[in-house]
């Protein structure tokens, strides 16, 4: 057991490596970060200003040593600046990774509690109306365009029903209840999509072995042998699930923050892309990768505690 | 079960005879029978661009799934077939690259080197390899404790041979699966990709774009944006139904019988 959490602690710790020099790789693909920082000057840039900027920035060393020096900075929380308001971004991340964390584990708890129960009442009652309604939810979930559930769902409940309101999280204080409802449906059906689905096709398979036959035999009631088992698959299910989820999560909310106007990171990674805000870019992306990494890793550490019959 | 298996594609094979129409005039409500589906803000007809932008969409998904399975595969032979430290590599590497936010990472290579149609088919294809080779690799292990690659080894075949030969037709089914279903995942993010703003330029019409365009009129011109939506939603769902279809019918006695 301790072996397999130190492996997968290193695993873990490569990735993200890995993943830091992608995400420093890409980012001066975009170019010589001078172009943006430097005020123009007529024709071109001031001569002198842009070598004392290339020291201090160290672009004038082999691009190891600049990665190095990134790393340097990111591990002590140095991020550099917003482009656009010139404000360090290691205090603009804090703010809105709340609103961000606050969206992925509303809507993964929605997708929980409606897919799984979901899932098993199809499997118990195939060919009933149960069995339809979770198919049916769990191919929209799988087909539908997220940023267009969001776009169809602002459509219907805000500008034609006017039930719910349309973007942002409002500034009542306490949790917006009718802001998140709205995105958390829209993030959330791809995971419940994913549940119903996989629950599903576990309870099936469960409820035709052997030893649920043998249950049946003896006498047991149906209710105790449908719940029993339900609920075993309902807590391995969303382990199996996690990692596939969590990277699901990322890109969903990427699109029901874009949608929604959500003040989370995802929208504020989008905004950085379409204002060439290089800066905030490559703090948000490190934001993620490094949120994903850690949180699989934990996930694959619960994982093997829940279910003893793996082994690495 | 799943045996309608319906293709809807709302791409005309005549589409040469159609030409999208880039006049100016006001829009107008969706009920016209000179513009079937309605226009989009600047007057464009909305059934034009949608079937023009099923090309791009098609066209993209299409070459880097190929691509995709390409690559995928191979590496899920190779990484099966010889296992030890080479598979360890192979997947270790597959893990890695699931890990990053693709999304994110593709709209900074597109902001870097612009957006153009190989651009990305490069970036999906990009996306698109990683089931492959985890799904292949699986089938391969499996495949290869079979009698007949041992005869195969015994007989002294090369592993070239007992690799495409032997091997490969026995993850075909697999593979045309994976690959069914992938195609409407990339459609998909295609689809985001240019929402975002980081598809296929614009004049050209793409399926996520249209969206976004419509955006601002949703009160007066819902159409604008729910319909190409609906559109990717009739392309991806058939897709699916056709895979899972495929799936029970290369296997119906797989553990999968939850779709009977």
């Amino acid at each position: 057991m301790r072996a397999f959490i130190i492996r997968r602690f290193f695993t873990s710790l490569l990735a993200l490596s890995v993943a830091t020099m992608v995400i420093f790789g890409a980012s001066r693909l975009l170019g010589d970060p001078r172009h943006n920082l430097l005020p123009q000057q007529g024709y071109g840039f001031n001569e002198v200003e842009w070598k004392k900027a290339g020291d201090k920035l160290h672009l004038n060393d082999p691009i190891p040593i600049q990665y190095a020096y990134w790393v340097y900075d990111v591990v002590r929380g140095d991020f550099g600046q917003d482009l656009i308001d010139r404000h360090r971004i290691n205090k603009k991340i804090v703010p809105r990774l709340w609103p961000t964390a606050m969206l992925a584990g509303f809507s993964w708890l929605l997708a929980t509690l409606i897919g799984i129960p979901l899932g098993i009442l199809s499997a118990v009652k195939r060919n009933t109306i149960w069995d339809l309604m979770g198919r049916i939810v769990a191919m929209l979930g799988y087909s539908l365009p997220t940023f267009w559930v969001g776009i169809l769902l602002i459509l219907i409940f805000a500008v034609w029903l006017r039930w719910l309101p349309a973007a942002t999280m409002g500034t009542g204080g306490g949790f917006p209840l009718r802001h998140i409802i709205l995105p958390a449906i829209t993030l959330g059906w791809v995971a419940m999509a994913g549940y119903v689905r996989l629950v599903r096709s576990s309870m099936l398979e469960i409820m035709d072995s052997e030893y649920i036959k043998l249950a049946r035999a003896k006498g047991v009631s149906e209710n105790v042998v449908i719940w029993k088992h339900g609920f075993r698959n309902a807590a391995i299910a969303p382990l199996t699930y996690g990692g596939l989820l969590l990277a699901g999560l990322i890109t969903g909310s990427v699109a029901a923050e874009t949608v929604f106007a959500w003040p989370g990171i995802a929208r504020w990674a989008v905004e950085a892309i379409w204002t060439n805000n290089l800066p905030v870019l490559v703090a948000t992306t490190l934001v993620f990768t490094v949120a994903y990494i850690v949180l699989n890793f934990l996930v694959d550490i619960l994982y093997v505690f829940v279910n003893p019959r793996v082994r690495y | 079960m799943a045996s309608f298996s319906f293709v809807i594609s709302p791409h005309d094979p005549l589409d040469h005879n159609l030409r999208s129409r880039n006049i100016p005039p006001m829009f107008q409500e969706g009920g016209s029978s000179k513009h079937i589906l309605g226009t989009d803000p600047i007057g464009r007809d909305l059934l034009s661009r949608l079937i023009h932008g099923s090309r791009i969409s098609m066209t993209v998904a299409l070459i880097s799934l190929v691509v995709g399975t390409l690559v995928g595969a191979s590496l899920g032979l190779i990484a099966g077939y010889f296992g030890g430290y080479i598979d360890e590599v192979i997947t270790r590497i597959v893990d890695i690259w699931a890990g990053l936010p693709y999304i994110l990472i593709a709209m900074i290579i597109v902001g870097a080197i612009g957006a153009s149609l190989p651009t990305m088919v490069v970036l999906m294809a990009l996306i698109a390899w990683s089931p492959f080779v985890r799904l292949v690799r699986g089938d391969v292990l499996v495949l290869k404790e079979l009698e007949y690659i041992s005869a195969a080894k015994i007989a002294g075949a090369s592993n070239l041979r007992i690799l495409s030969y032997h091997l490969l037709p026995g993850t075909i089914n697999t593979i045309i699966v994976v690959a069914t279903f992938s195609v409407g995942q990339m459609i998909l993010v295609e689809a985001f990709l240019s929402f975002l703003g980081a598809g296929i330029p614009p004049p050209t019409p793409a399926w996520g774009s249209m969206i976004a365009d419509g955006r601002q009129y949703m009160r007066q011109a819902w159409w604008v944006s729910v319909i190409p939506g609906i559109a990717i939603f009739l392309v991806t769902a058939s897709l699916s139904l056709l895979g899972d279809w495929l799936r029970d019918y290369f296997d119906p006695k797989l553990r999968q019988r939850a779709w009977e």
